[in-house]
């Protein structure tokens, strides 16, 4: 017979305000076993926790029960009282009286009898609980980065000057994502290249560092400290090693006529292409959809022009296997498409742009090289309507847009907005918004001087409506202060386009086993306390993978996510997770079913003899569990027809336990 | 009638037998009654001679045999497949139950099984013998002149909804291949949905309150093969003990259902031997039915080595929410 403790915090007024907790410590001291039973204001303060200890002693407590809140908070905290106290740290069960409870009733009579009877399931789980040891495994100590963008970059960098191995997988053929097209940033408009450009050579020649560009994750085994990835390079039909990034193939590559995605479709680029003058790695790739050689075996031109002798047209898909201790996401995002916003005249004018598109537009290095050119006749636009919030904050259309705030819209269509102005004092600029949102240091001054220095004029409500119409864009809008219909002929719509996660980030979280929110962001272990690491070990997160962020904002939180890989990575031996499965040979019918259902491949078989009750041996087939690799998920023993898997720490006569002192 | 002979069974098991290939043979023998055709097996040919049988009434699937039989059996074992018995072998070969290099598998054509409580239906009690030929010839005590009963007219439920007449699963095959039929086999599951939940309730309380535990469901079921059944495991909590209240009668199928979903090939045997006439195969039909639904259509056993939608993790699953808007 257990000696159980029963520790009730009142969490201030968290849980005292709705659990009557004297009455609960009170109810759980006539449970059977129990010995001990009380309340306190902050049980997970030193104070609790010494309380705690000094009961261990007193009263020879063997089990500990502490109503309180979420075991994700604090389980940790009281197993390691529990230690200090000398028992097992699973000796521990808590009752999550605050977020189950307290915080779900208002009334105190119904949250205190929920108290009670969670607490007795506790008690009842205690009973069965047996001490269990966590084993060791060691810790590869090289990095993943995920995505080669200004938070990839910003990690990786931080990861390989700690003195660790990092690598990066970019599925583009250069690093620099989103912020290399961009032409300048707010709040301080300096140019995007010039910050970022730098950033990319020196993380292409750290000596820890490794970029695999035109390169996707296809497969992801293992856990924390030990993962195994599979890094699947695309064949760019040109050696790597051997290119020296002259150009002279992009030069006479006759099929020029290939929509450049750098420049989001607005100029062409030829098959074989550099994506821009400052990629990295510098290295021409042949696109195979477009390139006739590839598609038809007629033409072979960038070959007889390339005296590195780099092109290689036989070239396959190649698989690299690497190890790894941590890996970092930061997959980043995009605009959402414009195709279900028919009213913005998107897809029927080429003059409707996105402000992406817009910056592509404004930078020196773009297709109009920085003039502002209307696209349809290359003309001078004399107005610009910027239209906010499209697709974003979308509450009473879901299915077309987003119901968040994509954040960086505010300031950037600011930005544009000042710097066509500043251009060119002739352009009539308009911006139509919900609200202005502009929380950062210096953002709010920034968006002053575009209302006040530069006379942008900014008008709240929102367009409704964009016709092409002869040459021109009749923009209808509505001007909510001066409640009155609006109508401009625009030369040109901008449009701030929402932003979602990477369409690569699903399956990613799928390999990982991270967890996503309902608009695959990926989600943080705690929104507040651990906001770049995932719920799974060993997974960071850094950038826009995590939520809609701005420059300066991604860029901590890549250094964030680095230092927790570096503290990571730093250690030797990672205590495992003692509460993984295990199977019963006796009653195992060696079936697969929990292989078959097994999302880590922990499950192996093996022949074993057995002495049969007439005396004979046997040889059966039975399921052996890797602990090392096991996370403790469960989902063999829902699998096991025989009831042979269980869960250590969450075996299933010790969840019955609970239901059944739940349904007394 | 069967469109292969018990002679043609016998002679083609005597020669394999003889020229050493296998050295046992799973077959039917007559039990108590002539209805009454009961499993066994065969160690040489003057054994088959003297008591193998074959007719309307071997409903026994040999699947679950083959677990043991390839144990106690030194060399082959050769055993009689009908089509939907073949569904079984597969799924448990899928679980790695037996080794399929000791089993020598002839499949053989079937034309479905007689019910004798159908065929008492029409012949009156009382049945003194059976003799199964063009038509299953009924003599009774109280009939000078043996009744005659269409086969066709007294099958059993499962022959009746017959899901497939194709064999997934032999080495040899006597008699002709037939095909995956088009089987109304959850017209009935369908009508238990469309009742209230009331109804329902009343439904299984009427058939499930017969059930006297006598586990003959489980002990024939090919999909129930644990080394260690829960029912007869202490330590389990829910070990063998008669229903203390309705509700108990009620779950030992439940929970025996649940075991059995996304592995049970819908063999009917469970129905066939319920001595209290159960329709078990219902509950077992209402999982196959929803997984279809669900997650698109899966028969158990159709190929070795398929994942039932349960019991399966691949990286593209449907997310669970996905599901659930997909059932509306």
């Amino acid at each position: 017979m257990q000696r159980i403790g029963v520790f009730v915090c009142w969490c201030g007024s968290n849980i005292a305000g709705t659990v009557d907790v004297k009455a609960v410590a009170e109810a759980l001291s006539h449970e059977p076993g129990v010995v001990f039973s009380t309340d306190y204001q902050y049980m997970c303060s030193q104070a609790g926790q010494d309380m705690i200890k000094a009961s261990v002693a007193e009263h020879h407590l063997t089990g500990i029960v502490v109503c309180s809140c979420s075991p994700r908070m604090h389980e940790a905290t009281f197993r390691k009282t529990a230690t200090a106290a000398g028992l097992n740290p699973y000796m521990v069960e808590i009752a999550n009286i605050r977020e189950q409870c307290s915080w779900v009733h208002k009334d105190m009579p119904i949250g205190t009898e929920k108290a009670i009877i969670l607490g007795k399931a506790a008690v009842a789980k205690v009973h069965l609980n047996a001490p269990l040891t966590p084993g060791e495994s060691p810790v590869t100590k090289r990095a993943l980065v995920i995505g080669g963008g200004i938070a990839g970059i910003q990690t990786a960098l931080d990861i390989a000057d700690a003195g660790f191995k990092v690598d990066i997988v970019e599925k583009k053929p250069t690093i620099g994502g989103k912020m290399a097209q961009l032409d300048k940033t707010f709040p301080t408009l300096d140019c995007a290249a010039c910050i970022l450009t730098p950033k990319m050579v020196d993380v292409a020649q750290h000596e820890n560092v490794r970029i695999f560009s035109y390169s996707e994750v296809s497969e992801v085994k293992g856990f924390v400290g030990n993962f195994d990835v599979t890094i699947k390079k695309h064949a760019r039909f040109v050696k790597e090693d051997l290119c020296t990034g002259c150009g002279a193939c992009v030069d006479k590559c006759p099929m020029k006529k290939v929509p450049n995605e750098f420049n989001l479709g607005m100029d062409n680029r030829p098959a074989i292409y550099i994506p821009f003058a400052q990629a990295v790695p510098k290295v021409a790739t042949i696109d195979p959809a477009h390139c006739n050689m590839l598609k038809n075996g007629k033409c072979g031109l960038c070959a007889r022009v390339c005296t590195a002798g780099a092109i290689d047209y036989t070239q396959q898909d190649e698989y690299v296997q690497e190890k790894y201790g941590a890996i970092v996401v930061a997959t980043g995002f995009n605009p959402i498409s414009m195709d279900k916003f028919d009213e913005f005249a998107y897809n029927q004018s080429k003059d409707v742009i996105t402000s992406l598109e817009f910056e592509r537009l404004t930078n020196a290095a773009g297709p109009t090289a920085g003039k502002l050119l209307r696209p349809s006749d290359g003309a001078h636009p004399h107005t610009l309507v910027f239209v906010q919030c499209v697709g974003s904050r979308c509450t009473a259309c879901a299915e077309k847009g987003k119901e968040y705030c994509s954040k960086i819209c505010c300031m950037y269509t600011a930005k544009h907005a000042m710097l066509v102005r500043d251009k060119y004092p002739d352009v009539d600029v308009y911006v139509f918004y919900i609200d202005v949102r502009t929380p950062g240091k210096n953002f709010d001054e920034f968006y002053r001087r575009a209302v006040e220095e530069y006379g942008v004029k900014y008008i709240k409500g929102t367009v409704g409506k964009v016709v092409p119409e002869n040459g021109v864009l009749k923009v209808q809008a509505s001007d909510l202060l001066n409640n009155k219909q609006l109508h401009i002929d625009a030369d040109m719509v901008v449009l701030a386009a929402a932003i979602e996660p990477d369409r690569s980030a699903r399956p990613l979280a799928t390999m990982l086993t991270a967890s996503m929110d309902t608009n695959d962001f990926f989600t943080e272990a705690h929104p507040k306390l651990r906001p770049v690491e995932s719920p799974t070990a060993g997974v960071f997160l850094s950038g826009a993978c995590q939520g809609p962020k701005d420059i300066p904002e991604t860029v901590s939180q890549a250094g964030a996510a680095a230092s927790k890989v570096i503290g990571l990575l730093a250690k030797d031996k990672l205590m495992g997770n003692p509460c993984v499965a295990s199977s019963n040979e006796a009653m195992c019918n060696g079936c697969s079913s929990c292989a078959n259902v097994c999302p880590y491949g922990a499950i192996t078989y093996e022949d074993k003899e057995f002495r049969m009750p007439d005396r004979t041996v046997a040889l059966r087939r039975v399921a052996k569990v890797n602990p090392a690799v096991c996370q403790g998920c469960g989902c063999c023993t829902v699998a096991c027809p025989s009831g042979a898997m269980d869960l250590n720490g969450f075996k299933n006569d010790q969840i019955l336990a609970e239901v059944d002192a739940i349904c007394k | 009638m069967q469109k292969v002979t018990a002679s043609q069974l016998i002679d083609r098991a005597a020669a394999l037998l003889s020229d050493g290939s296998v050295s046992a043979v799973l077959g039917w023998k007559q039990g108590e009654f002539d209805y009454d055709i009961t499993p066994a097996v065969f160690a040489d040919e003057q054994a088959l001679r003297d008591a193998f049988v074959w007719n309307d009434f071997c409903g026994a699937n040999f699947s679950k045999y083959l677990l043991k039989a390839t144990k106690k059996v030194d060399g082959k074992v050769l055993v009689f497949l009908k089509p939907c018995d073949t569904y079984s072998f597969n799924q448990l070969l899928t679980e790695h139950r037996f080794d399929r290099d000791k089993v020598y598998a002839i499949g053989i054509p079937c034309e479905g099984m007689a019910d004798i409580d159908k065929v008492k239906a029409q012949s009156g009690d009382g049945i003194v013998s059976i003799a199964c030929g063009e038509t299953i010839q009924v003599t009774t005590l109280y009939n000078d002149a043996p009744v005659s009963v269409e086969l066709a007219d007294v099958l059993e439920e499962r022959c009746a909804n017959c899901k497939s007449k194709k064999h997934v699963a032999y080495d040899e095959l006597l008699g002709d291949e037939g095909d995956v039929l088009d089987s109304a086999r959850f017209d009935e599951v369908a009508q238990l949905e469309a009742m209230t939940p009331d109804e329902r309730f009343a439904f299984w309380q009427e058939h499930l309150s017969r059930c006297i535990r006598c586990n003959a469901c489980r002990d024939v079921c090919p999909a129930c093969t644990c080394e260690k059944c829960v029912f007869d495991n202490p330590a389990s909590g829910v070990e063998n003990k008669a229903p203390a209240n309705e509700f108990e009668e009620k779950m030992f199928h439940i929970i025996r259902a649940f075991h059995v979903a996304g592995r049970c090939t819908d063999c009917g045997e469970c129905s066939r031997v319920c001595p209290q006439n159960i329709p078990l195969h219902l509950l077992n039909r209402k999982f196959i039915k929803d997984m279809n639904d669900n997650y698109g259509e899966y028969q158990a056993g159709a190929e070795v080595g398929s994942r039932a939608p349960l019991v399966d993790f691949t990286l593209d699953d449907p997310e669970a929410a996905d599901v659930l808007d997909r059932r509306g």
